[in-house]
């Protein structure tokens, strides 16, 4: 059959089985639509975590970013998987006993204070919006290679696509519907992972082949890498770092911090059953994304080796232009890959230096797409990739505008403004939020600030910096105080996107940046993408410095602390 | 409070406390310590085609991490049956 027809009947078939499931587990009442009952077993809680947590910035973006930065692309595979460590220890069990709805409703009620949970709301949209937009540009990406047009009608489709499915289901229909993504996007991750390893190293499982020889050779598959990219003129492979040492373990720490620090994800420790499956639930959900994120840098290595031998098959005789492959000419028409030919010979050339490179414009988000085609794989099997990424970034822009949406209607309006609407009225606010909050994020994904991955990887810095440490010393610190964290949380957002702004632009529209995006303007030399970490160090000196110059928090407020510290006694999770 | 008496609710909170400054502290070691700081040094061992430094920044972290997780999971367990704070059936 052919891959078009193939391709759209696979994704046809997979969306619906996800509209199936939504539809069947539709939500009746605002605890359904937020926290799904608190029913959920934690090995299913995990699966559904690891899809809410892998998204298009995991799925497509994140191997084809390591593929060009090698050994420094480390940064996103240590930074998405330590996160949870921090996660599971420091705060899903606390949240869980507490048990509420909202991140926002635990910092209000921690910090016995409304400015608090609005502070809280604030930082929440603000990091959510920013990981929206690099699901947009996933999402742009993936539709504009499966449906053949450019990238901006692909995002144009894949909005709507987003609308209709996010403002469909709630929690309860997510965690369902979560649980069948995982699965495609988890197949169709390692299934082309496999068929390569074992075509390259005769070895089918990637974590090993990718340590292992090429197949009838001595040479192992990691040196051979190294020396086809160091003769081109780049870095080689496995030690190139990602600008210094200091700005990889910041950026590293950044997103860890932010994991931890992310709202759609901690809400997913509510919906277990209790504290105990809340520690579980973590370690579940580690060993879920753990199956991708190790097969991810097999991926990206192998695939860098692939499409440098596709370019330059023999020594000295690179690829003629006019023979170039079916996929080659599909990506163009995205405009995300582009060839010039620089010295009018009608071959590719693909060097490190700009003034001879040929390949103008590579763009990193298509290479795990475009990754089973250059390796001439079945095509059934890029069908199912196609599959896959849709999945990942559906179920991250679906749990994201939950979580949108929840602090909206929830903490803002019926937390603080409007105490009185009823269900009804509650539902519908976060229905609008929704739509709100795709709108805002796709006109932004026309232009995204970076890759997929790099913006998601901004979202993450955000998080990291305001919300993770109001949180982290609610729980740990009785003596932080509502002076101290309200402080806290705008000294380190404002940090960070201070930071972020003067070299992004305002809201990522690079036209406002006053300082442009470069290295040297950049602190110590460390990245905006990077900078989270940084926002969150001041957010706890500023935080724990007020405390102590303000009074401390009531007597009651120090017994809630010792309450949540104890599994004993933790009910259902409840909103009121 | 369902301790039985101040004594037990410091001591339970102070061995949770060390446990997870223990496990932390391999979380450190493993990712900042062996894939970024010391990444260079540990390259020049070889774990088949891997470089040392290069396989705990790609791998090897990651399947500590799983570990560290579940280890935390049963070993907290464990204290709240000791001090009898757990979760009724």
């Amino acid at each position: 059959m052919e891959l078009q027809t193939l391709t759209y009947l696979v994704v046809g078939a997979t969306f619906a089985l996800y509209i199936g499931i939504a539809i069947w587990a539709r939500a009746g009442s605002t605890k359904e639509f937020y926290v799904a009952g608190g029913g959920v077993h934690p090995v299913a809680n995990g699966m559904a975590t690891a899809a809410d947590w892998m998204s298009a910035a995991s799925f497509i973006s994140m191997a084809g970013l390591i593929a060009y930065f090698g050994y420094g692309g480390s940064v996103f595979l240590m930074g998405w998987t330590g996160g949870f460590v921090l996660l599971a220890m420091l705060l899903a069990p606390y949240l869980r006993k507490y048990g509420k709805f909202t991140v926002p409703e635990f910092i209000g009620d921690r910090y016995y204070s409304r400015a608090a949970r609005i502070v809280a709301v604030v930082c929440l949209i603000v990091c959510s919006v920013t990981y929206v937009i690099g699901q947009m540009k996933g999402i742009g990406v993936a539709f504009s290679r499966f449906l053949e047009v450019d990238y901006d009608t692909g995002l144009l489709i894949g909005m709507m696509i987003v609308f209709f499915y996010a403002v469909m289901g709630g929690m309860k229909g997510i965690t369902y519907t979560q649980i069948a993504q995982y699965c495609v996007l988890i197949l169709a991750y390692t299934i082309p992972a496999i068929f390569i390893s074992l075509h390259l190293t005769g070895n089918p499982i990637p974590q090993l082949g990718f340590g292992s020889t090429l197949a009838g050779s001595e040479t192992y598959l990691l040196d051979k890498l190294d020396q086809v990219v160091t003769e081109l003129g780049f870095a080689e492979y496995t030690t190139q770092t990602r600008l210094s040492t200091l700005n990889m373990f910041v950026y590293t720490m950044s997103l860890m911090i932010g994991t931890a620090g992310l709202p759609h994800v901690i809400i997913r420790f509510f919906t277990v059953p209790k504290v105990r499956d809340a520690r579980t639930s973590a370690g579940w959900a580690l060993i879920f994304i753990a199956i991708l994120y190790t097969t991810a840098p097999a991926v990206a290595g192998m695939a860098r080796l692939n499409l440098m031998n596709t370019i330059e098959p023999t020594k000295g005789e690179n690829l003629v232009y006019d023979e170039r492959p079916q996929w080659f000419k599909n990506w163009e028409k995205t405009g995300l890959l582009k060839f010039e030919d620089k010295n009018g010979d009608g071959r590719i050339q693909y060097t490190a230096d700009k003034t001879t490179n040929e390949m103008v414009k590579v763009d990193r988000d298509i290479m795990v797409l475009a990754n089973p085609e250059i390796a001439k794989l079945p095509n059934w099997v890029i069908a199912l990739v196609a599959a896959g990424g849709l999945a990942a970034a559906l179920s991250t822009a679906a749990g994201l505008l939950l979580a949108i949406a929840s602090a909206i209607s929830h903490d803002l309006l019926k937390g603080v403004l409007m105490p009185n609407i009823t269900e009804v009225q509650e539902l519908r606010a976060s229905r609008i939020a929704m739509a709100g909050a795709i709108g805002v994020a796709g006109y932004l994904g026309f232009n995204p600030p970076d890759f997929a991955a790099g913006t998601v990887a901004l979202a993450f810095g955000l998080a990291a910096s305001s919300i993770f440490p109001a949180l982290m010393l609610g729980i740990f610190s009785k003596r932080c105080n509502k002076e101290g964290a309200i402080a806290g949380m705008i000294a380190g957002l404002s940090v960070t996107l201070l930071y972020v702004f003067q070299h992004k632009g305002i809201m990522f529209i690079a036209s406002t940046s006053f300082l442009g995006d470069m290295s040297p303007n950049w602190f110590f030399g460390i990245e905006p993408n990077a900078f989270g970490a940084i926002g969150a160090l001041v957010n706890f000196a500023v935080a724990l410095t007020v405390s102590r110059l303000t009074q401390e928090p009531p007597e009651h407020v120090q017994e809630m602390v010792e309450h949540i510290r104890i599994p004993v006694g933790a009910g259902q999770a409840t909103g009121h | 409070m369902a301790f039985k008496n101040e004594e037990d609710r410091k001591a339970y909170w102070k061995e949770n406390l060390s446990l997870v400054a223990i496990l932390l502290v391999i979380w450190f070691v493993v990712s900042f310590g062996a894939g970024v700081l010391f990444a260079d040094a540990l390259n020049s061992i070889r774990l088949g085609g891997y470089k040392l430094g290069f396989w705990f920044a790609q791998q090897g972290s990651i399947y500590t991490f799983v570990v560290l997780v579940f280890v935390y999971s049963k070993k907290m367990g464990d204290l709240d049956r000791k001090y009898g704070v757990e979760e009724d059936e």
